[in-house]
């Protein structure tokens, strides 16, 4: 067995990173987040999809992204780009349907994919006060498709968010569109630490579709408030390439600011 | 028109349009002139305890981190901030009291660097108060609004959501599709700080890279005090006028103020500063840490080229020059473990 076949180390930060870049197809389009969000994009970008269209919430269009931005407005989000554009403009885009992917992150998620990042605890009086929406509204409500990217446990993926801040699934079938919401959107993917979940076509609940190397099902459901939809055989995901892990390691975040190594 | 649900957050800055439109008519300069003053004098004459304004630019992108900085020396309070996307501006204007209410889109966070020590104790403590929360894209709309002389402005976000419940937006049955949508109210803040690249003496000013919301927000604003790094001729604007992104009448002041995002990134020409945002950060954890930093960096100095020199002068801005041209590695020490 030749060095291929010996198992990787990696941490579960680099696995998701993996995981959500091989969502994201080559000749499409992806609304941008801090952090995570950039590094799965990056990779992406690196690998499969060199023709993946980036947009920033301040206006960066199709940059061929140097390094990790520290912000989602700084120069870094239009260096090489193919436009240097305005809020105005890419939030326009998405509302007009050219997103179609979007990334999200959030401190509580509940089954239908609504997302909580302004505060926990009681509103008047929070416990933590969070940024608020900031853009993640807007991406929730208007690209084509979102991924969420989260630490997964009990606390996190709970029956009743604190403040309802992104819209998800709502209250499940046909509430988003009810609201007022563009046709056919919302959550299509939540990538944890422990695996990957989608959403039930008919109850828009959240199932679960891949854990990660060494983790059961149970256990994903054990760090799960609500019960999650499991049909059928629950795939293990792949784990990371040697040459995921270089261009991580190497090329994308060689300080470790965001992958922590 | 139905009105079919209304947001429970405090309206700011809404005007009826034909009182936006006498505003404009006899306040904003559609003729030439000279608007030059120096810092102090703009914050005096064009800021005032109370007011509700915004900050252009980016959070610690191209921001007049020198406006903040002299809004806290001449004692500012009371003001309510429309934080579009609040980063470190907020987050100074937050801790060093000037700022006790705001309306939110994103403030107390620092992006990449995590969550702001300031600007959470003082929210969490109820030093400061929240009267309001909306979207990026939403406070973004309420200038395009006020841009176009319009009460609203119709959008598909926020719909179904606690973030529109406690805005000060409504949802109507919209009479085209008969689907709900959400109507932004206009938004004209009393002030608005601008930092830009370049302009002239008039205000005509130009702009290197994303715009972010400035197009419209300078339109917005009953009072826009644009800061710049460079002041240029007239004559190099009229070689480029497709350059001009907000042109003259808008403007109120013009203040020339080389690096006046420090320690923010302006595009093209400085990176941000971690080393001194590390230090804030650090800083900012406690009360004592905030009246330190304001000592050293804002009371201690008189105007901003003073605080320049403090910070590391022209090696410093040569370091951060090259950092924004790729040509060094970054080095983040909030990001360092261990």
């Amino acid at each position: 067995m030749g060095e291929e076949g010996l198992a990787l180390e990696y941490n579960t930060t680099e696995l998701m990173a993996c995981v959500a870049s091989r969502v994201l197809e080559n000749g499409k389009s992806v609304f941008v987040g801090t952090g995570l969000p950039i590094i799965a994009t990056m990779l992406a970008q690196r690998l499969h999809a060199p023709e993946l269209l980036i947009v920033f919430e301040a206006g960066g269009l199709g940059p061929k992204l140097p390094t990790i931005p520290i912000s989602v407005g700084d120069s870094r989000t239009f260096y090489k780009g193919v436009m240097a554009a305005s809020m105005d403009y890419v939030m326009g885009m998405a509302q007009q349907g050219l997103v179609d992917y979007g990334f999200l992150g959030a401190a509580q998620i509940d089954k239908y994919g609504n997302l909580n990042t302004t505060v926990i605890g009681d509103y008047g009086s929070p416990k933590v006060r969070l940024p608020g929406s900031g853009g993640a509204n807007d991406v929730g409500s208007l690209c084509t498709r979102t991924i969420i990217l989260m630490r997964h446990d009990r606390l996190r993926f709970m029956n009743k968010l604190d403040f309802l801040t992104t819209p998800g699934y709502l209250t499940g079938p046909g509430a988003r569109e009810a609201a007022g919401l563009p046709a056919d959107t919302g959550p299509y993917r939540v990538i944890t630490q422990l695996g990957v979940m989608g959403f039930d076509e008919e109850t828009r609940e959240m199932s679960l579709l891949s854990v990660h190397p060494g983790v059961t099902p149970e256990q994903v459901q054990e760090n799960t408030s609500f019960k999650l939809h499991v049909g059928g055989e629950v795939a293990v995901t792949e784990p990371p390439s040697p040459e995921e892990l270089r261009l991580l390691r190497e090329e994308i975040d060689p300080a470790g600011i965001v992958i922590g190594r | 028109m139905r009105v079919l649900e209304e947001g429970r957050g405090e309206l700011y800055g809404w005007m009826h349009p034909d009182d936006a439109r006498r505003w404009m008519m006899e306040n904003k300069p559609r003729g030439l002139v000279d608007k030059r003053m120096n810092m102090s004098e703009a914050v005096a004459k064009f800021t005032r305890d109370g007011d509700y304004f915004a900050m252009g630019g980016f959070g610690h992108i191209r921001f007049s981190m020198a406006g903040i900085y002299e809004m806290i020396r001449q004692g500012r309070k009371g003001l309510c901030m429309a934080a579009k996307t609040g980063v470190h501006d907020v987050d100074v204007l937050v801790a060093s009291g000037v700022v006790d209410r705001v309306e939110c889109a994103y403030a107390f966070g620092h992006e990449l660097r995590g969550l702001s020590p300031a600007g959470r104790r003082r929210v969490e403590s109820g030093q400061v108060k929240v009267v309001g929360e909306i979207s990026n894209a939403g406070f973004q709309w309420r200038f395009k609004a006020a841009a176009m002389g319009l009460p609203w402005m119709p959008a598909r976000v926020m719909l179904g959501t606690d973030t529109l419940r406690h805005s000060s937006s409504k949802v109507a049955e919209d009479p085209w599709t008969w689907l709900p949508i959400t109507l932004l109210p206009a938004c004209y803040p009393d002030f608005v700080f601008i930092h830009v690249h370049r302009c002239d003496r008039y205000g005509n000013c130009q702009i290197d890279g994303t715009t972010i919301e400035d197009v419209d927000l300078a339109r917005a604003a009953k009072r826009l005090i644009v800061t710049t790094e460079k002041l240029i001729d007239e004559e190099e604007v009229r070689a480029h006028p497709d350059r001009t992104v907000i042109p003259h009448v808008s403007v109120d002041a013009v203040v020339e103020v080389p690096y006046g995002s420090h320690p923010g990134n302006m595009p093209g020409l400085y990176y941000s500063d971690e080393e001194h945002m590390a230090e804030w950060l650090r800083l900012s954890r406690s009360d004592e840490g905030v009246e330190e930093y304001l000592d050293r960096y804002v009371r201690g100095v008189k105007e901003f080229s003073e605080y320049v020199e403090l910070v590391g002068g022209e090696e410093k801005m040569e370091y951060l020059r090259r950092l924004e041209h790729l040509e060094v590695p970054l080095d983040a020490p909030w990001a360092r473990r261990g």
